[in-house]
């Protein structure tokens, strides 16, 4: 103990390892240690698989440094995924510790830790879960259904996404060295001050959401000036399928609200670093300003979340129903009314900071206005049902749960839009259960509508049916039993991150809530199977068509998977539902005349850029200066020299596009003769 | 800076007076009452599960959250109204046109029809409408800052003057100023029933929220600033209070019980705190506001002077200037330079962290504890407002006022004032 003490109080020692020391490893703590050594095991498997399979250059060169948008698409979905199972585990962690905590137990988590892991429960799921998993989507779907070979900036894709990783890592390694923010998912000053949070936590939460902060704005900027400037001939805006549109509307969104948070979260940093105050209780620093900037960015981002899978639902609905969507108009203008209103109602998330009532009513019915567009968006949907030919598959039925499970969470939503309302319920457990219900119940079923949807695209076979079945049946009412409880809770009177409980008659919920945690454990152990049964049985389950449901957008017109130029001939576009329109007007695959096609390269220079801009981030959690001012350093001159890099397209030979082409016509007339 | 209230309170009052005018109450209570009652038959399957559980939101004592509770119930009831049909229509819709039934019609090509879509867009607007006015109206009928004119649905006649309470929310206890007696309690709450409290609220330190659910809706406590809350409490009985914000590690134990008891027993209730042995002066006080879990209750005889207010304004400990004194200062144009000097080092001290020497540090007072007394004392000289008459254009000065010549001598600078002291 003396040693180390001694060691860290050397200037030197100081000047390299800052405030590291031994002490931050938490050899203490059972449970880290446990899951520590399991992360280890399972990570030298994985070294050790990789390397024995030869798969490291493989990765290296057709992954990790990969500019194809379909590529980076499905990385931002195994990112993603991966963190679904840590930040998923958090939520069990505290389903169990709630459903203890009674009668003078303390259940098995102390503040110290269980603080922890509410907080990153939420960091987690809303940054490294729900955003990587929209983004992905959008990346692997808009160039597609626009026509386009890839993004406008291939390079920055690539870029966005390993930065976002960055910020993924940087949360991961909190785990086991040092600790995570104790101050709930945003944060709020005075709490996250210096003052009262003189640890390392706060400054993961910071560094960890300014670097994946970066990559999700640079990646908005990327994806509105491909939706704006690559469509291909003949789809006007009002021709773009409705995911398009809504990934447009996010894109803006992502951009005009990021900076806000990276602004505000700048200003906490100068708080903690340099001893400024704008959020301190004296000295004229004000943390209101905190909780107002925080939220500006932080309700158009529930937005950017669920904008992108209501355009999944209106693609899934039409094209299961076998009709045109109904309404395409008005769905196009319910979404733009929608992200205009999102930055007229972020008051709502503190109507009991004791704004006078004209401002609460203000902002309690502009946001009660948000739920027109969005009823709106609703009954087309319904009526895109209507004399419509169901089928019941996956994508079909996860959208059937969303509409039935969004609408109640859409109710108790306005019900907490009036502030009285609100002053009984604000941060209570009905309040968890509120937002659960959308998030769950609008993007997660959304992202797994989307996942069944679209899988059979990314990597030509379908994903299993009985498997995604089970995962539906344990989810849907997982989801129900583990919430319901929570809204009955909220109306008890319990509020939200409490750790022990000392009315016994409260018990009985938490644990029907935990029960239907279990039950969504299952859920995600059968999504789970049901890929890798899929894989398995990939050949039984082979798309040879490219179009496996009879879809109507573009994606569906190239081959599954599509190769790496998209379309060997730009289409051209004269309908909404193009690809339906082709099929109907009898469209014919053209055969001859390709030419090379024209491609951007492959470059490290993403990942490598990003692990310098990671390291940034872990050095100054650390107060590593040294260090710091090394990647700082390494940071701006590697960005410059890859600046001199002009080697960035190539040329698909022609006749690698003739064989890829041939091979596909060899498939779908194999598919016509049996 | 007491923050929030201030300006938007006195306009919402202003509005108030006129919506008092439109807003028949009564009536919109009755419509609560028989909701309230369907409501009960509503969740008649659920009793047996229900049976041993309290809904204090939902069956609340005190008339403010009663109407709370109503408009929980109004809002949902009006949304019902879309949504139930809604979800019948979806899964009539999913069921009818299923692809096994060749019998239902289909038209894939059909995708519009103005009717429905002005229906569709009418429909939630007309419910949005609606749900607008009950807000527009309820939030300034039920708005905290407002003073009580009733204590029970058509009683106003014994409308008395409210019972003051001061709470501060400390880590992690509460304390209670009862100022027109003298004293103060943690973690307990009593008042006698039928008759309006009005709470001020603040912290000490991080953000917490004050809620009695039985009572009446949360309102944030936080540090350096006030917020209020009116509210009644209509049955006597024992209620749960506690912070709803989380606020660090021991918010868990943050919890006090809230009696509602009739005016014998509220009398009983002072005479008992008022025989306590304990007295809370500033230096009890700083001990007590160091950070403490699961606090038992404790009553304090009597109290040091302005000590809520020292408290609000975050100069509890002796030395510290008040913020209030800092917003008069400033109001007069500040000290200037001079002030960068007026500073000593806080009690958080990022030394502690990384062993360097850089200090967090607070402004220092100007005046000593004893003046700032004679000073409140004196109330003319700290609360005279600024002339009151609106401003008539950008940088202009007031009509008739000159502006007062300003001669304010900065203090010492810590340095100067160790120098002097030897």
């Amino acid at each position: 103990m003396s040693d180390t003490a001694a060691l860290a109080n050397t200037g030197l020692a100081k000047l390299i390892f800052g405030r590291l020391s031994f002490e931050s490893l938490p050899f203490h703590e059972p449970i880290l240690i446990a899951t520590f050594a399991g992360v280890c095991l399972g990570g030298l498997a994985l070294v050790a698989g990789l390397t024995y399979f030869r798969l490291w250059g493989y990765l290296w060169k057709e992954w990790f440094t990969s500019v194809d948008h379909k590529k980076i698409g499905i990385m931002y979905m195994v990112l993603g995924l991966v963190m679904f199972l840590r930040g998923f585990a958090d939520a069990l962690m505290m389903r169990a510790q709630q459903a203890m905590a009674f009668n003078g137990s303390e259940g098995f988590l102390p503040a110290h830790h269980y603080d922890q892991v509410f907080t990153a429960h939420g960091v987690i799921m809303i940054f490294f879960v729900a955003m990587p998993f929209v983004t992905g989507l959008m990346n692997y779907i808009v160039p597609l259904q626009i026509g386009a070979r890839d993004v406008s900036f291939p390079f920055l894709n690539n870029f966005s996404f390993w930065m976002t990783t960055g910020g993924a890592i940087l949360v991961m390694i909190s785990l086991f060295v040092g600790e995570f923010a104790k101050t709930g998912w945003l944060a709020y000053p005075p709490l996250s001050n210096l003052g009262y949070s003189p640890d390392v936590g706060v400054d993961y939460y910071i560094w960890a959401l300014q670097v994946a902060g970066v990559g999700t704005t640079l990646s908005g900027i990327n994806l509105i000036a491909t939706i704006v400037k690559m469509r291909c001939p003949g789809m006007t805006m009002m021709k773009m399928p409705v995911f398009t549109w809504t990934s447009l509307c996010t894109n803006v969104l992502i951009v005009a609200s990021f900076p806000v948070l990276t602004a505000c979260l700048v200003l906490l940093s100068l708080d903690r670093y340099v001893g400024t105050n704008f959020f301190t209780n004296d000295l004229g620093g004000n943390p209101m300003m905190y909780v107002n900037l925080i939220w500006i960015w932080g309700h158009p981002e529930v937005y950017i979340l669920v904008l992108p899978v209501f355009g999944v639902f209106s693609e899934v609905t039409s094209t299961f129903s076998g009709k045109k969507l109904f309404g395409y108009t008005s769905m196009v203008y319910a979404t733009i009314v929608i992200t205009i209103l999102s930055y007229l109602v972020w008051l709502h998330h503190f109507f009991t900071m004791g704004s006078g009532a004209s401002v609460n009513s203000f902002f309690g019915i502009t946001t009660m206005i948000i739920s027109i567009p969005t009823g709106a968006k609703i009954f087309n949907w319904l009526f895109t049902m209507y004399r419509g030919r169901i089928r019941f598959e996956l994508p079909m039925m996860w959208t059937i749960a969303f509409m039935l499970t969004f609408v109640i969470g859409g109710m108790t939503g306005v019900l907490l839009a009036v502030p009285p309302a609100d002053f009984v319920l604000h941060n209570s457990l009905f309040l968890i259960a509120h937002f659960h219900n959308v998030i769950i119940g609008g993007v997660v079923f959304g992202v797994f509508a989307a996942i069944n949807f679209w899988f059979p695209k990314a990597f030509g076979f379908k994903l299993n049916r009985f498997w995604g079945l089970v995962s539906f049946w344990c989810w849907v009412p997982g989801f129900w039993l583990a919430f319901a409880p929570l809204y009955v809770l909220g109306l008890m009177g319990v509020t939200r991150r409490l750790r022990v409980f000392d009315d016994p008659s409260l018990q009985i919920w938490f644990v029907l809530a935990a029960l239907g945690a279990l039950l969504i454990a299952a859920g995600i152990g059968a999504l789970l199977v049901q890929i890798a049964y899929s894989i398995w049985k990939r050949n039984e389950l082979r798309d040879t068509t490219g179009d496996p449901w009879n879809a109507r957008t573009l994606e569906w017109a190239t081959s599954s998977p599509p190769p790496d130029y998209n379309f060997a001939f730009t289409p051209v576009v004269h309908d909404n539902d193009a690809w339906y329109d082709m099929k109907s007007r009898g469209y014919q695959r053209p055969l001859q005349g390709f030419k090379p096609i024209h491609m951007p390269k492959n470059t490290g220079a993403g990942i490598i850029l990003s692990a310098f801009a990671t390291a940034l981030g872990f050095a100054l959690i650390w107060y590593m200066w040294l260090f710091a001012a090394v990647c700082f350093t390494a940071l701006v001159a590697g960005a410059i020299y890859h600046t001199f890099n002009y080697k960035r397209d190539f040329h698909i030979p022609v006749d690698q596009v003739i064989n890829t082409e041939a091979e596909r016509t060899k498939l779908l007339s194999a598919q016509v003769v049996s | 800076m007491n923050g929030v209230s201030g300006p938007l309170d006195k306009l919402s009052n202003v509005a108030l007076q006129q919506m008092r005018l439109t807003v028949r109450e009564n009536r919109h209570y009755e419509i609560g009452n028989t909701l309230s009652r369907l409501r009960i038959l509503l969740l008649l399957p659920l009793v047996a599960l229900l049976g041993g559980c309290n809904f204090v939101v939902m069956n609340p004592a005190g008339d403010i959250a009663v109407q709370q509770r109503d408009l929980v119930v109004i809002s949902t009831v009006l949304m019902l109204l879309i949504i139930v049909p809604v979800m019948a229509l979806i899964v009539f819709f999913a069921w009818k046109y299923r692809q096994s039934n060749t019998a239902a019609k289909y038209e894939p090509d059909w995708d519009h029809s103005t009717h429905l879509e002005l229906v569709i867009w009418a429909m939630p607007l007309l419910i949005i409408i609606c749900l607008g006015a009950v807000t527009w109206s309820s939030t300034h009928l039920l708005d905290p800052y407002r003073r009580l004119d009733r204590i029970a649905p058509g009683n106003a006649a014994s409308l008395n003057e409210p019972l003051q309470v001061e709470v501060v929310a400390l880590d992690w206890k509460w304390l209670f100023f009862y100022p027109e007696y003298g004293i103060a309690t943690v973690n307990e709450l009593a008042a006698p029933v039928d008759r309006p409290v009005r709470f001020k609220i603040t912290a000490s330190s991080v953000m917490n929220s004050f809620y009695i659910p039985a009572l009446a809706g949360q309102i944030y406590a936080m540090p350096g600033m006030e917020t209020k809350l009116h509210a009644v409490i209509n049955k006597a009985g024992v209620y749960d209070g506690f912070s709803a914000n989380y606020s660090g590690a021991g918010f868990s134990g943050m919890r006090f019980k809230f009696y509602g008891v009739d005016q014998a027993g509220f009398d009983a209730w002072i005479a008992k705190a008022k025989a306590s042995r304990d007295a809370l002066s500033r230096e009890a006080y700083l001990e007590l506001e160091k950070p403490s879990e699961n606090v038992p209750v404790r009553l304090y005889k009597e109290v040091a002077p302005d000590l809520y207010k020292a408290i609000l304004n975050m100069c509890a400990q002796p030395g510290k200037m008040c913020m209030s004194e800092m917003m008069a200062m400033d109001a007069k144009g500040g000290l200037g330079l001079a002030s960068a000097r007026n500073i000593l080092p806080l009690k958080y001290n990022i030394s502690m962290l990384d062993g360097s020497s850089s200090t967090k540090n607070y402004v220092a007072s100007v005046c000593t504890l004893a003046e700032a007394a004679r000073e409140a004392a004196d109330h003319r000289s700290t609360t005279t407002p600024i002339d009151p008459t609106p401003v008539t254009g950008a940088g202009l000065t007031r009509p008739g006022a000159a502006p007062a010549p300003f001669n304010f001598t900065p203090a010492p600078s810590p340095a100067e004032r160790r120098a002097s002291n030897t």
